[in-house]
């Protein structure tokens, strides 16, 4: 195998190493929820790029057609978006009741207003 | 007929009172829903264990459709145990949270916890039941989104950002393990667990199997806050309303356990796990760091449900390490152990809530003379704290037992003699609490003389008597652990 055989592989390693690598590095909370996202995203390529056959159409059996693609990493992906989208969701909405809170979004200044004991909101 | 139907049933019902609470809006209907729905789901799991001990394990085929295609429901002697567990907290939690959360939450917000509860649970039992490992993830995200929401609930402000921390880090760990899925079926082509189980046998190339194994174990680990990976649990604890606390403590680690068991024994084999991979080391080394320096870091906390969150990790580390033995006494405790903490932890913090009610929190400041004013959530307790430390007569002792035995046939000695060694560490936590409650005098702190409502008491004092009952009566839990670990060991090629 080539390396242009794997070129889907790559890309998919390389979202998953700088999503994880914001998520790690990055003191801001919505920085951080960037970074999950492109964690996330990177696996909907894993799962997709292997299931596409170049020349592969929809399997409907026909005899026009030899080749198809596999279609059920979309479908598990088409729901592990929605799980992304939700989870974005949900993760945004506590960084405004965190904001509310404490005013800030981010870390450092949460963790040390939670060190000076401020029982607040 | 509807008996056929019983394993869906068991995920659909709680599934479709959540939005049903949101319906109805009216805070005492939802909890009616709920509490309904969470009932329901702990007779069918009783339904359930009968049947699958009459007729062996079921197989449901969601929409008739035929695995591995269609997905597929399976009830089994471990799959009921744990259906038993996570529907029997809920039904307990439910009753309990009708005051518990009445007094925690804004009046307008009381039926969005109801619905997020039934969420939680439904999420919780499809984890339990499925047979197929996509359909898993999720219910695992289900389950996950939803306790973030009830975590959030906490009247402190840090429970928002305590709940910020469970997703960002919850996320990492389920999309490891879809990582590690996708790798699974790039090798075999199949998601059913059954099939992945017999194909991985045949599968030559096992490179990309084990970086599978390698991503689902940490992913796993992660949901499970195996050491190091417990930094999410203190706090989510600490800062949550007492219901959720009490009801994530019991089941929502246990089930991730569960699949932990079911990967490494059901999926891949231990064999695989232990011959290519020094896998049984790293889960024993880990277990015992888990045991020792979170009951350590226990020790030194003044908030009683951070001491009991540390002392979670701790209880954790004793179920994997009778997992990382693989022998069937160790996976025996393991599975035991799982049911008789998570009736004990839940025992401690619902009645921790009642404290919190009467006091405001549960620091350890708190239950000064507590013995005296309110004397049955003390005695109550003590009796769950007996229980963790594995006392004779309470159903942690069971679990220890088995623990012991199954290292000193490994030829273990010395493990045997840590896990007693560590019980002593939780003996200096739980006499902390004693000081506090029996040999201090009260104080401006302490609450009024008075116990917590009675819709609070009597589910938390179920609690402890099955804590007591299941320390005498074995037959049920051990029963159904030896079952288990038979089924998992027999799984294993």
């Amino acid at each position: 195998m080539s390396v242009g055989g794997h070129f889907g592989y790559w890309v998919a390693v390389l979202l998953m190493i700088a999503g994880l690598y914001i998520v790690i590095a990055r003191g801001n909370l919505v920085k951080k929820l960037i970074g999950l996202s492109i964690f996330q995203t990177s696996v909907y390529l894993l799962y997709i790029a292997p299931g596409k056959l170049i020349g592969g159409t929809a399997p409907i059996i026909t005899p026009a057609f030899k080749t198809y693609s596999n279609p059920l990493p979309h479908v598990l992906i088409l729901t592990a978006i929605v799980v992304g989208v939700a989870t974005l969701a949900l993760g945004l909405a506590l960084v405004v009741r965190i904001r509310e809170a404490y005013g800030s979004i981010e870390e450092d200044e949460i963790v040390a207003a939670d060190r000076a004991g401020g029982d607040g909101g | 007929m509807i008996f056929a139907h019983l394993p869906a049933l068991e995920v659909v019902v709680p599934l479709v009172a959540a939005p049903l609470t949101v319906l109805v809006r009216r805070s005492s209907v939802a909890w009616a829903v709920a509490t309904a729905a969470c009932t329901f789901s702990f007779i069918a799991a009783l339904l359930l264990t009968a049947e699958v001990a009459a007729h062996g394990p079921i197989s449901y085929h969601i929409g008739s459709w035929a695995p591995p295609w269609g997905i597929e429901y399976r009830v089994d002697t471990l799959s009921a145990f744990v259906l038993v567990l996570v529907s029997g907290m809920a039904a307990v939690v439910a009753p309990y949270a009708w005051r518990s959360v009445a007094a925690e939450l804004p009046r307008d917000q009381v039926y969005l916890f109801y619905t997020m509860f039934c969420l939680s649970v439904a999420g919780l039992l499809g984890m339990t039941i499925t047979g197929d490992a996509f359909n898993l993830f999720v219910f695992m995200e289900i389950s996950s989104l939803s306790s973030y929401v009830l975590i959030a609930l906490g009247r402190d402000r840090r429970a928002q950002y305590a709940s910020y921390q469970c997703l960002v880090l919850g996320t990492i760990g389920a999309t490891f393990y879809v990582i590690g899925l996708g790798m699974l079926y790039l090798a075999t082509g199949t998601l059913n667990i059954a099939d992945l189980a017999q194909r991985l046998q045949h599968v030559e190339n096992l490179r990309p199997v084990l970086a599978g194994l390698a991503f689902i174990t940490v992913g796993i680990s992660l949901k499970l806050a195996l050491y190091p990976l417990h930094l999410w649990l203190p706090n989510a604890y600490t800062y949550a309303p007492s219901a959720v606390t009490a009801f994530l403590a019991a089941t929502g680690t246990k089930v991730s356990v569960y699949v932990l068991l079911r990967f490494y024994f059901s999926v891949f084999g231990f064999r695989l796990v232990a011959e290519t991979l020094p896998m049984p080391e790293i889960l024993l080394v880990l277990s015992i760091l888990a045991i020792v320096s979170a009951s350590l870091v226990a020790l030194f906390q003044t908030d009683l449900k951070r001491l009991f969150a540390y002392s979670s990790v701790a209880q954790i580390g004793y179920i994997t390490l009778g997992m990382s033995m693989a022998s069937r006494d160790g996976l025996t405790a393991a599975v035991v152990h799982l049911f008789n903490h998570g009736i004990t932890k839940g025992a401690l913090f619902l009645l921790l809530g009642g404290v919190a009610l009467r006091s405001g929190r549960a620091g350890l400041d708190r239950v000064r003379g507590l013995g005296r004013s309110m004397p049955l959530t003390s005695v109550g307790i003590l009796i769950a704290g007996l229980s963790l430390i594995g006392v004779p007569g309470t159903a942690g002792f069971v679990s220890k037992w088995y623990l012991a035995l199954a290292a000193i046939e490994a030829g273990r000695w010395w493990l045997a003699a840590l896990v007693v060694a560590t019980s002593l560490i939780a003996v200096a936590y739980v006499w902390r609490f004693v000081e506090a409650a029996y040999l201090s005098e009260p104080d401006a702190r302490t609450p009024a003389p008075g116990e917590s409502p009675l819709a609070m008491l009597v589910p938390a004092w179920a609690l402890v008597a099955a804590t007591v009952y299941f320390g005498f009566d074995t037959s049920y839990t051990v029963a159904a652990a030896r079952a288990a670990a038979a089924l998992l060991l027999g799984g294993a090629p």
